[in-house]
């Protein structure tokens, strides 16, 4: 998120037609990413599960909506207070807002800047979503992103984007979401899981995943909607940094991708699809946070790095027992936080701010900044994330019952199943309790 | 009366069923089975994690004869089975006390 910029009366910025489309089609874009990242993970887990993991997601996009506009809005991008929330009673319900009032410093109405920010706000507990496949009861899970949101998300978009929020104010650059949005959700995984225990059968049972087909276009539309998430992240293109931001996105993806798929060829014997999806989606994390600081080749630079560390990290969860179903942490956290450092290294100073990362002649202060950010967001939400988890277990019970568990979370908490394979003796089903009758018998015409 | 049951490659299905044809035989059952032998299953990794997919896809194959023609039967589908490579399957025989046609109630030989 660009810096905040203060402009005398005589040259305040006016409503750019351009810009705003611009931003409504990148919001749009953004949108997107949720669905699709529903599709990344509904592909990856089992037969039995897989209308809840896209509900999982899915659901987000429904309750964040609404608390954004009741009051996420205003705590995130309110009128500071004590560099830790913000609050503006005209945000409020968006009730206070004018249709061509401008977002302060920009070129665009503050409803267009409220809209791609809710975008950002809605797909980031879906994220989390991914490491609590199969065992979570969709009740709790839709308790947890209202609490989560209010608690950890809201506040923390404030912290690193909001004026006067500690981290922006510090100088931390986290231009689309590596801390507010990867790290955070990362942490937030890592913070449920170790509260809600392993899936029945991890290590034991296979749990391959069921549509890889379903992964790769997931994969393939966030990748789609990731260039809204970081090109529309300088809130229009003006001077060009969009339009780098752009460019960054797509080699700093592909730089991941052939990284992830080289590792796994030396490791494992094949290049597979779950690794072109997930190396993909592993360099688009890293470059969020820092295309707009570097140049193309350290866009390639800084991709190619995540996508190693990231297939490095995703075997970690075996070798220390905590199933993060979908690897969250693996590729988000770990992602996150290599994009999030490498700022410190590879900002070349003049595009999205001056700061030097030690490679241009910057020394180590920005690493220092960037490493401050990663640690307050990796820790303030790992903590509060693990005590939301705790509560909401004590009052209502986290997690399905094992029966349940084993005989799919689809029947059991959404009444349905993902596919029909009809076998012997009808396993579509009987129609049972139909809210309308059952057809009548044509009337046939019998020849006299 | 014998019935020959035949786990094979699913892709030998049609030379099978040309080379029962071309027998004489008259219908066969054909069901989707999995299963192994000795060469096992094969090897598949999704983020680094390794499965061993222990059962491969395979068809069955049923028919009923007569019993003279047991054994004859059982080289026409062994030869149409083989591929040389590893993981062909196996032909079985078994006696069978009795068979009955649905439709007409036949018994024995002629139910065949």
């Amino acid at each position: 998120m660009p810096p905040g910029i203060t402009t005398l009366a005589a040259d305040a910025p006016t409503l750019s037609a351009a810009n705003t489309g611009f931003m409504l089609i990148c919001s749009a874009l953004v949108m997107l990413m949720t669905p699709a990242l529903a599709f990344f993970y509904g592909g990856m887990v089992r037969v039995k599960s897989t209308l809840n993991m896209l509900m999982m997601s899915f659901i987000s996009l429904g309750i964040v909506t609404i608390l954004w506009v009741l009051y996420g809005f205003s705590i995130a991008f309110g009128t500071d207070s004590g560099s830790v929330v913000g609050w503006s009673s005209d945000y409020v319900g968006l009730s206070g807002i004018g249709l061509t009032e401008l977002w302060p410093g920009y070129t665009i109405p503050v409803y267009v800047f409220a809209v791609f920010q809710l975008m950002f706000a809605i797909i980031t507990p879906a994220l989390i979503s991914g490491a609590l496949a199969d065992r979570v009861k969709f009740t709790a899970w839709a308790l947890f992103i209202a609490l989560w949101v209010t608690v950890v998300y809201f506040p923390v978009a404030h912290w690193v984007w909001g004026t006067g929020g500690w981290l922006f104010e510090m100088g931390v650059i986290d231009f689309a979401g590596g801390t507010a949005v990867h790290i955070n959700a990362g942490a937030a995984a890592l913070g449920v899981i170790l509260v809600i225990g392993k899936r029945v059968g991890f290590k034991k049972d296979p749990m391959r995943p069921h549509s890889l087909p379903l992964v790769m276009l997931g994969a393939g539309l966030l990748w789609f909607g990731w260039f809204g998430f970081n090109a529309g992240s300088w809130l229009g293109n003006d001077d060009g940094v969009g339009a780098v931001m752009f460019v960054n996105t797509q080699v700093a993806t592909a730089a991941a991708m052939l990284a992830w798929l080289a590792y796994e060829k030396i490791r494992h014997g094949a290049f597979t699809t779950l690794g072109a999806a997930s190396g993909a989606v592993a360099g688009l994390v890293a470059i969020t946070p820092a295309g707009g600081s570097c140049s193309p080749l350290g866009a390639i630079a800084i991709g190619a790095v995540a996508g190693l560390l990231c297939a490095m990290a995703v075997g970690l969860k075996y070798k220390f027992g905590y199933d993060d179903s979908l690897d969250v942490i693996g590729v988000h956290l770990v992602g996150g936080i290599a994009g999030s450092l490498l700022v410190g290294l590879f900002a070349t100073g003049g595009v999205q701010s001056e700061a030097k990362g030690l490679f241009y002649g910057g020394g180590l202060e920005q690493l220092g900044k960037q490493a401050t950010g990663v640690f307050a967001v990796l820790a303030y939400s790992l903590v509060v994330s693990a005590l939301l988890a705790f509560a909401i277990d004590k009052v209502m019970g986290m997690r399905v019952s094992e029966d349940d568990e084993v005989r799919g979370i689809d029947q059991v908490e959404h009444a349905e199943t993902a596919y029909d394979f009809s076998g012997a003796g009808g396993g579509a089903g009987s129609r049972k309790t139909l809210t309308e009758p059952l057809p009548a018998a044509p009337n046939k015409k019998v020849d006299a | 009366m014998k019935l020959i049951t035949a786990v094979v490659k699913p892709h030998r299905l049609d030379e099978i069923k040309e080379a029962l044809q071309a027998f004489g035989i008259q219908g066969l059952t054909v069901t989707e089975a999995s299963g192994y032998g000795r060469q096992r299953g094969h090897t598949e990794v999704y983020r680094g994690a390794e499965y061993t997919v222990d059962l491969v896809p395979k068809i069955r194959i049923e028919v009923l004869v007569e019993d003279e023609d047991a054994e004859q039967l059982i080289e026409v589908v062994v030869k149409a089975a083989r591929t040389g490579k590893i993981g062909d399957g196996k032909v079985w025989s078994v006696p069978v006390e009795t068979a009955v046609r649905v439709r007409t109630g036949e018994r024995g030989p002629d139910a065949l």
